[in-house]
């Protein structure tokens, strides 16, 4: 089997939606790579539009902490696994950067989550965040879910899983 | 179609560890990426070595937050360089550029941390050494289980 290997893609159309999702996601890697760029229907943060992503339909034990920016450097925790894509009223046609690794997603320990986000604004207000995330549950993860909290993603909102296998 | 990202070695370990190596790189990539996850903490640093040497030609600046400030180090003449923090259930990435190279000094930029830890990292490090990376060195508290990989990017 190769090492790195698209699973799935998700591609946002005309009506947009609440959150793209993964699902019936096999076994057969051992780490699960993320690569998301999307525009929020927000409309009241020009600076970007927070989301969490969840495994498995479960919306329990969570957490992170986290690096993040807005032209000066702060850091912070969440009770889910937090990032920042673009919203609706950043600059147009800008779509928000971010990249998903879940190392031995199938094993029977607790998942760590590694996040880094950005989006861009040509004005005042941008967020960039790195976020080191737990999953504090022994499943192997079958699904996942990517979910805005602002409005829901834009259409050409993207998503791609990819599996890496060590051998 | 030519590989372009291939496993190249990976280590489980079944007892603790104090250093874990990797040694006989193929010289026909790229880059080299290592990832490393830790089911439970390795400390709170993780270092790197390359080709085992350990005099003090590493140098790295690194941005770390704690949940409550974000901070920044400068290490320089070190005898390793840091890797990526675990100190908890983490994950630890990190990709070393034109490893095989006999011109240049050495560069990588890594990223760790652990959401149900007290900190994550990013870093960038420098081996002042123009010799190719032939054997990398990690080095920590690792436990048990802990799964280290490196994988082989390929420009062409």
């Amino acid at each position: 089997m190769a090492t790195y290997v698209e699973i799935a893609s998700v591609t946002v159309g005309s009506g947009g939606s609440a959150y793209v999702e993964f699902t019936s996601i096999p076994n057969t890697y051992t780490d699960l790579l993320v690569k998301f760029s999307a525009r929020s229907a927000r409309t009241n943060d020009a600076g970007g539009s927070d989301g969490k992503l969840e495994f498995n339909g479960v919306t329990t034990g969570y957490s992170s902490r986290m690096l993040l920016q807005q032209g000066g450097a702060y850091s912070g925790t969440s009770s889910t696994l937090f990032y920042f894509v673009n919203s609706n009223n950043s600059t147009s046609n800008t779509f928000g950067n971010m990249e998903v690794y879940i190392p031995n997603y199938a094993g029977s320990g607790y998942k760590s989550v590694s996040i880094d986000a950005v989006d861009e604004n040509n004005a005042s207000s941008a967020y960039g965040v790195l976020t080191a995330g737990l999953w504090s549950n022994t499943a192997a993860i079958t699904s996942l879910r990517l979910t805005d909290n602002n409005g829901g993603y834009m259409q050409y909102t993207t998503a791609y899983l990819y599996g890496i296998k060590k051998d | 179609m030519a590989v372009t990202y291939e496993a190249i070695a990976t280590q489980t370990l079944g007892s603790t560890a104090s250093s874990v190596t990797f040694s006989s790189i193929p010289q026909t990539y790229t880059d080299v990426v290592y990832s490393i996850m830790t089911p439970t903490s390795a400390g709170t640093n993780t270092t790197i070595q390359f080709n085992g040497d350990s005099t003090t030609i590493y140098s790295h600046t690194q941005l770390y937050g704690d949940g409550s400030s974000a901070n920044s180090l400068r290490g320089t003449d070190q005898s390793a360089s840091l890797a990526g923090v675990s100190n908890g259930t983490a994950s630890i990435r990190g990709n070393i550029m034109n490893y095989s190279n006999s011109t240049t000094y050495k560069t990588y930029l890594a990223r760790g941390g652990a959401g149900g830890g007290t900190y994550l990292d990013a870093v960038v490090g420098l081996w002042r050494n123009t010799a190719a990376i032939t054997s990398i060195t990690f080095l920590a508290s690792w436990p048990v289980g802990t799964v280290l990989t490196i994988y082989g990017i390929k420009a062409a």
